[in-house]
């Protein structure tokens, strides 16, 4: 491996010790957060919020998402597409309109 | 016969097919559990009252396995960046750990189960439960078959290393990929279910 390759490798384990940590915090704040008892809705939101950055920080470093051939991006373009048809579909259908009741 | 495009990336893709075939196999996943979120979503807003899933579940347990989870995240991606320094010995000790982080999480998920069958707390007793049960069930098998995965890697599938190390790094890249996208689905799981 020349060592230009190995300073990239290096580089990247530095990052993931990084991404780590920021992990075990985001995880110790949703705890938290949780334990405010705020209403539904706004749970709701903050806690989906955290998560999202959490897996997105999963995604694009864990799993080099960051740094990817533009196929793989457009193959998560059209199923992220789906994923959000799918989940509004119950949100559009259900009679009151609501996602969740207080 | 030989597999075309395992280690040499395609010209008009530019990845090699078990790359391409990962992520394809990972969007199914997706709709799997976007399909089990959507009916979450579904029974819940149309259910008169829900618990909050701390008055239900052990959330100092799922906290616990959260962070056993994104551990094995870390020690997996570390394998694989052991591979690509070419230190095979410290692959095994990240691989290792990564799977013994996954049993961890098994055991753990184990406790939970038999404390709420032990409460006379089963699938069909409310739909809280029923739900629950489905997502970290069908949870729980994923992180099995990637623990089968990662320990065949650590074990009999790591003579590939002697002769094609480059194939072999890719392979645990995608089992990685796998892994991460378990870790992933989980991140999502634990405030959905244990905190809201």
């Amino acid at each position: 491996m020349s060592d230009h390759a190995a300073a990239d490798i290096d580089r990247h384990v530095r990052i993931y010790i990084t991404v780590f940590v920021v992990l075990m915090v985001l995880t110790i704040v949703t705890v938290l957060i949780s334990r405010v008892h705020l209403p539904v809705h706004q749970a709701v939101t903050v806690a989906l919020f955290v998560a999202l950055i959490k897996g997105s920080l999963v995604a694009c470093y864990f799993m080099h998402l960051i740094s990817e051939k533009k196929l793989i991006y457009a193959v998560l373009v059209v199923t992220t597409a789906f994923f959000i048809a799918l989940l509004a579909l119950p949100i559009l259908t259900h009679s009151n309109g609501y996602w969740i009741h207080s | 016969m030989e597999i075309p495009y395992a280690v040499e990336a395609r010209r008009d893709t530019g990845l090699s097919n078990g790359k391409i075939g990962i992520w394809l196999f990972l969007a199914s996943e997706v709709m799997l559990f976007g399909a089990l979120f959507a009916s979450y979503i579904l029974i819940r807003s149309g259910s008169p009252s829900w618990p909050r899933g701390d008055t239900i579940l052990n959330v100092p347990l799922a906290t616990f396995n959260t962070i056993v989870l994104i551990s094995s995240s870390v020690t997996m991606v570390m394998a694989w960046a052991s591979l690509m320094r070419n230190r095979f010995g410290t692959f095994r000790i990240y691989m290792g750990a990564t799977i013994l982080l996954g049993f961890v999480f098994l055991i753990v998920k184990y406790f939970e189960y038999s404390h709420k069958f032990h409460d006379g707390l089963f699938p069909s007793s409310n739909n809280f439960l029923a739900i629950y049960f489905t997502l970290t069930g069908l949870h729980m098998l994923h992180v099995a078959g990637g623990m089968a995965v990662n320990a065949y890697f650590w074990g009999p599938g790591a003579k590939l290393w002697k002769t094609n190390p480059t194939w072999f790094t890719n392979r645990v890249e995608h089992s990685g990929l796998f892994w991460h996208f378990v870790d992933l689905v989980w991140i999502f799981l634990f405030p959905t279910l244990y905190l809201l």
